[in-house]
């Protein structure tokens, strides 16, 4: 045991008879084989049919790396038909030959299995198929169960978690308010400039306001306010559930007859629901107060003005349906992040593959329901 | 001869919670030594300050002839070659399989080339009882005990001359527990190992455990072989070994 150690070392010597001597000496210990591996597979590599001997008696220790390393040469010997004798081995090294010996020997057991690499891609693509296909039915089954737990809640209605969900408001919608406020209120601006710029050419200041007004609460409020919520609630909804079936707090909640939708999904669910709309429509006001604001310093728009045009211009429709997308893309927001949470398995690693999964199709889901929904009201002719 | 592990003196606090206060032991080469102690007893506190995971306050813990509270970094990381450690929940690397969480020491430190690397890997699986297809699965397709082999094989990776155990046979059956037992005992012969292990697991003790410590009042209360320290008359020693054996027993498996 000292921090020294000395490199094992292999001689090669040949007799007259063309017999090969191997006289090994040092450390064979796993830290230090490293130099004589190439030296050995140089020397060895083209014997076939001589005969060899090993002297291992010059090896001052040995670990099981080492014995390996030396068994493993042997086999390789062995199978080109060479006659290999060990001396030399102490009574020590003979056990951990014997060790070692009962544990390589055998082949492994493992069957290999070896796919063309032109198949690999349709391999790759059939699985991923195989795995959307399956997360459809899996997600379609848990809307289904939240379905029927909603009905039998609606039944006793005193049974909703109300203090679960007031609380699930407070954390995604009220704190949520500063970072909304702070994107709404540069896209309102982002808007004006862009608008302004164009429209400043056919001197058509004014109709700014229709643009920010229209384009603010119709589309770009719900949109952001959705993607905002998205990346912040619906991650964090998959992380809290993964983490508590990764401890088995899901399993607990089941045995106690805590029904998992009763208790973790609908308070979620019917909070983002009922935050989203509201959060929207603050939104709206934010978004236009920044556009108003670029109005009134970059085309001289006064703010009377923009108000009073604003109310000529802006249906009150456009405005309730920019807020009444709110549930529905609450819904999918809050139902992709509880659903990709309960798909969490036992590892860690799989929290944060489910978190990242779960924003990114609640974020695509978000945006096809908005494009669902424009083609639906353009064709009604709203 | 020299003890492997010698700690004198040590005390440990956590702010104002005094964890150790004096503790002396020593371990000797080859045996299997038990630290055993009720729950908060800082038997797994001890087993941080003697792999360099903690510093005690104040006292000495000398590994191997040397001295860890004043260890250089060559010095620290030569050490650490030199032990493997089995943590409680096995602490397997969860993205990598097990073949990878074996052989990662071995490809980090020792460079060797792939056939031999894997020819080691497969060995030490093989070792701790582990059929060759676990090599490939991942630890969150293994069962409690095969974590804990798998686990046992990524400790033996470097054939080190020390190996920790963190209550190796808490959370196994008792049948899987007593194989545990007889696979530590068999692997010890095979490979000249020191044990340490942190266990409150009576069975082992009776069954594996050459030499013991029992921790209670924040000092050893007890240490050397099973017979001598149950013959000792302090309070806790008795309750643990006689009063309610029985209890623990049946809580065996827990």
């Amino acid at each position: 045991m000292k921090a020294l150690e000395h490199q094992p070392e292999v001689t090669f010597l040949r007799d007259e008879e063309g017999n090969i001597l191997l006289a090994s000496s040092g450390e064979w210990r796993v830290a230090t084989l490293k130099g004589v591996i190439p030296v050995l597979d140089r020397h060895l590599r083209n014997l076939s049919r001589r005969s060899l001997r090993w002297d291992l008696f010059g090896i001052s220790s040995i670990d099981s790396a080492g014995m390996v390393l030396i068994e493993y040469h042997l086999n390789l010997l062995a199978k080109k038909g060479n006659t290999v004798e060990v001396t030399g081995a102490s009574q020590e090294q003979q056990q951990l030959y014997e060790m070692v010996a009962s544990y390589i020997s055998a082949v492994p057991d493992v069957p290999q299995e070896r796919e063309s690499r032109f198949l690999r891609p349709f391999t790759h693509l059939g699985e991923s198929v195989m795995v959307f296909l399956r997360d459809i039915n899996a997600f379609l089954s848990f809307v289904g169960e939240n379905f029927v737990v909603l009905v039998l809640l609606l039944l006793q209605p005193w049974k909703f978690r109300y203090r679960a969900i007031i609380k699930n408001i407070q954390d995604a919608g009220v704190r949520a308010l500063p970072i909304i406020t702070l994107t709404s209120f540069l896209i309102g601006v982002v808007i004006a400039y862009q608008g302004a710029v164009q429209l400043q050419k056919f001197g058509a200041n004014i109709f700014v306001v229709d643009m920010i007004g229209i384009s603010v609460t119709r589309e770009l409020a719900p949109l952001i306010t959705a993607i905002v919520v998205a990346g912040r609630t619906g991650s964090s909804y998959t992380a809290q559930i993964g983490v508590m079936k990764i401890t088995q707090e899901i399993d607990a909640m089941r045995i106690m007859g805590f029904e998992p939708h009763r208790f973790l999904v609908l308070p979620r669910v019917i909070a983002v629901m009922i935050a989203l709309p509201l959060m929207i429509f603050f939104a709206d006001i934010i978004g236009i107060a920044g556009g108003m604001l670029v109005a009134n310093l970059h085309l001289n728009i006064s703010m009377t003005e923009f108000i009073h045009r604003l109310q000529g211009v802006l249906d009150v429709k456009h405005v309730w349906i920019g807020v009444a997308k709110g549930p529905f893309f609450a819904w999918l927001i809050a139902m992709t992040g509880c659903f990709r949470g309960f798909q969490v398995s036992r590892d860690t690693e799989s929290i944060g593959r489910y978190t990242t999964i779960s924003v990114v199709n609640a974020i695509f889901l978000v945006i096809a329901c908005d494009a669902l929904f424009s083609v639906i009201l353009t064709e009604l002719g709203i | 001869m020299n003890p492997v592990i010698k700690v004198s003196n040590v005390v440990t606090r956590f702010g104002s919670n005094l964890v150790h206060d004096g503790i002396n032991l020593s371990v000797r080469q080859g045996e299997i030594y038990g630290l055993l102690g009720g729950s908060g007893s800082g038997k797994s506190t001890l087993l941080r300050e003697m792999i360099m995971l903690q510093r005690p306050q104040s006292g000495q813990v000398v590994v191997l002839g040397h001295d860890l509270g004043n260890v250089g970094r060559e010095e620290a990381a030569w050490l650490r070659r030199q032990w493997g450690v089995l943590f409680q929940a096995g602490a397997l690397y969860s993205s990598l399989t097990v073949a990878e969480n074996v052989g990662i020491k071995l490809k980090e430190y020792a460079h060797l080339p792939k056939n031999i690397l894997q020819e080691i890997v497969r060995m030490k699986i093989r070792m701790v009882g582990l059929p060759d297809y676990a090599a490939d699965l991942y630890p969150a397709e293994l069962s409690g005990g095969m974590i804990k082999r798998a686990s046992l094989a990524r400790a033996l990776a470097m054939d080190p001359g020390l190996l920790f155990l963190d209550e190796p046979t808490s959370g196994l059956d008792p049948i899987g527990a007593e194989a545990f037992d007889k696979l530590i005992l068999e692997l010890r012969e095979m490979l000249n190992l020191t044990v340490v292990m942190v266990t409150h697991d009576l069975d082992s003790i009776w069954t594996i455990v050459d030499r013991l410590a029992v921790l209670g009042d924040k000092k050893v209360i007890a240490e050397g072989s099973l017979k001598e320290v149950m013959n000792q008359p302090h309070p806790i020693i008795q309750k643990f070994f006689h009063g309610e054996r029985g209890r623990i027993r049946v809580q065996h498996g827990k």
